[in-house]
């Protein structure tokens, strides 16, 4: 019994002291900073002041947060389209074709995001195949211009964040209990109405699970909006780097940030009540049921 | 019950299939693209002007982007080590232990988990700063792992509730210490989970941009930092190439995993 204590204490006091300096700490710091003031030499100093905040009511910064509002929601819907009936047919399919369909998504990830938004760079360049293609059904006349407009990089964000999307509601498709799709058929509903007042409530978790992880990091991806939307702040991604790489105002930079956990933390809270509907609906979850 | 099911949306599986081929077809062509470019003389690929190798010779005569390169496959092996290990410390914890800051501690995995890169990013930054820590090896190395590590607990701390909890029991009323539970019981029972959490971890760590770029110093520069700059102003086939590479790198360790599962069981 000599080593109980001892492990115990390593693998509780290691795993925690990571988190607290790594994560508590880090994050209480970027409150800190947003209420400091800006200082070009020593990038934040007292005294406390709600600077920072005030220019985010600024109508430049407010557009910015406007636009990348925008550009994410579309991105978002985007990826709900396409990935909810995805992971439907996915789920469909054996355990062993199911893995390996996943890992056919996960492989692109080893090609850097980088890379894989400079190559839809190239697909969609005046020149690129998208305009060939096009061109050479004979669907138009003249290349369209795709690259540098807001289309590109909401098509850029949809391509990087598809998985993302995909994941969660796969986890939620399999949780569906396929014998209340038999009930409410043998019960006479269409197809119509098992989609929408089964198959989607159900799934609601998972809906909202991947759109959050989605929409919220789209917001950062300032390398999507540099590359495929031009050089202009597009994402509030591009502001907060530039407050921080090259304008070195910190303050500003941790406003911003922190007006991004703000619009987390009342996105897991609709989450987490989604859940609780759910569970009170007779999902899987719902523990008074298994 | 499952066989019916599926019989009664076989009307959907040929659209199904369709959309589910699109898709993959949708993820596949930019890097099918990359890797046709890699080989073709033209310098802005857009059309097909014979095969060369041009491109492999520039590259290999690119020692910055090769040094690249190879750090980022050297932060993402040795991140995605640290994050299994420390992830592993963490979920078993979470699961056995009943300690004061438990919920703290689960909160926290949950707030990496939640939160998006570039407020990790910029949190990672300032901690950096004031704790004195020079941007390069170390602070990547850092906040790769702890970028993971949620993935990592996830992954673990499921495959550890699904253990019979009378093995832990019957194993610690039969006097095997806390650490052989780990050694000898744990960690050879949750090896899947394990291997696939290492992975995770390292295609995570590979695919980052947005928290590699602000945590990078002018001393160990990793592979996005380097194409970005590279692809920003123009078009440069070294990155192609790159691409072909990592994918190659990619399908080999695709048929190397399964092989080493087999072997070591």
């Amino acid at each position: 019994m000599k080593f109980t204590p001892t492990f115990r204490q390593l693998a509780i006091w290691l795993s925690l002291s990571w988190l607290a300096v790594f994560v508590l700490v880090p994050h209480l710091l970027v409150l800190v900073t947003s209420f400091l003031t800006a200082d070009p030499s020593n990038l934040a100093v007292w005294p406390l002041s709600l600077d920072a905040y005030a220019r985010l009511w600024d109508p430049v910064y407010a557009g910015v947060l406007i636009d990348s509002l925008y550009l994410s929601l579309m991105a978002t819907l985007c990826c709900l389209l396409v990935g909810y009936p995805f992971a439907f047919v996915l789920s469909r399919f054996s355990p062993g074709v199911r893995a390996v369909c996943l890992f056919l998504m996960i492989i692109p990830f080893w090609t850097n995001s980088l890379i894989r938004t400079y190559a839809l760079k190239m697909l969609m360049g005046n020149k690129g195949l998208f305009n060939d293609t096009l061109l050479a059904l004979g669907i138009i006349d003249a290349p369209i211009r795709m690259i540098y407009t807001e289309f590109a990089v909401i098509f850029g964000l949809t391509y990087i964040l598809l998985p993302f999307m995909v994941l969660p509601l796969m986890a939620s498709f399999d949780r569906l209990d396929r014998s209340l799709l038999e009930a409410a058929r043998d019960l006479g509903a269409n197809a119509w109405q098992r989609f929408w007042r089964i198959i989607v409530p159900l799934t609601m978790p998972g809906i909202i699970a991947g759109c959050l992880i989605v929409f919220l990091p789209a917001m950062g991806m300032f390398y999507v909006a540099d590359l495929l939307g031009g050089a202009r702040n597009l994402l509030l991604g591009n502001l907060i780097k530039n407050q921080f790489l090259v304008v070195r105002d910190w303050p500003f930079g941790s406003a911003a940030s922190v007006a991004l956990i703000v619009l987390m933390a009342v996105l897991l809270w609709a989450y987490f009540q989604a859940n609780r509907r759910v569970s009170r609906r007779g999902g899987l979850e719902d523990e008074n049921l298994t | 019950m499952k066989p019916l099911s599926r019989l009664r949306v076989s009307g959907l599986s040929g659209l199904g299939l369709l959309l589910a081929g699109l898709v993959y077809l949708w993820l596949y062509l930019p890097i099918m693209l990359l890797v046709m470019n890699s080989f073709n003389a033209s310098k802005y690929g857009h059309s097909w002007q014979g095969f060369s190798w041009k491109w492999y010779e520039k590259l290999w005569g690119n020692s910055a982007l090769i040094e690249a390169f190879t750090n980022s496959l050297t932060i993402a092996s040795l991140a995605a080590t640290g994050a299994t290990l420390l992830g592993a410390l963490l979920a078993l914890s979470l699961h056995r232990y009943r300690f004061r800051l438990r919920k703290l501690s689960s909160g926290l995995v949950f707030v990496v988990l939640m939160s998006p890169d570039i407020v990790l990013a910029i949190t990672f930054l300032i901690v950096f700063m004031a704790l004195g820590i020079q941007l390069g090896f170390w602070s990547l190395l850092i906040a790769h792992i702890t970028f993971c590590l949620p993935f990592v607990v996830i992954t673990l701390y499921a495959q550890l509730r699904s253990f019979d909890p009378y093995l832990f029991e019957a194993a610690q009323d039969l006097g095997a210490p806390e650490s052989a539970i780990f050694t000898r019981i744990v960690l050879p029972m949750l090896r899947p989970a394990i291997a696939a959490s290492w992975l995770l971890s390292f295609t995570l760590s590979l695919d980052d941009v947005i928290i590699s770029s602000f945590v990078t110093g002018p001393g160990y520069e990793i592979l996005p930092i380097r194409v970005f700059s590279m692809v920003k102003v123009g078009v440069s086939p070294e990155v192609n190439v790159l691409a072909t590479l990592l994918i190659l790198i990619s399908l080999v360790l695709v048929c190397l995993v399964p092989w080493l599962l087999k072997r070591k069981a």
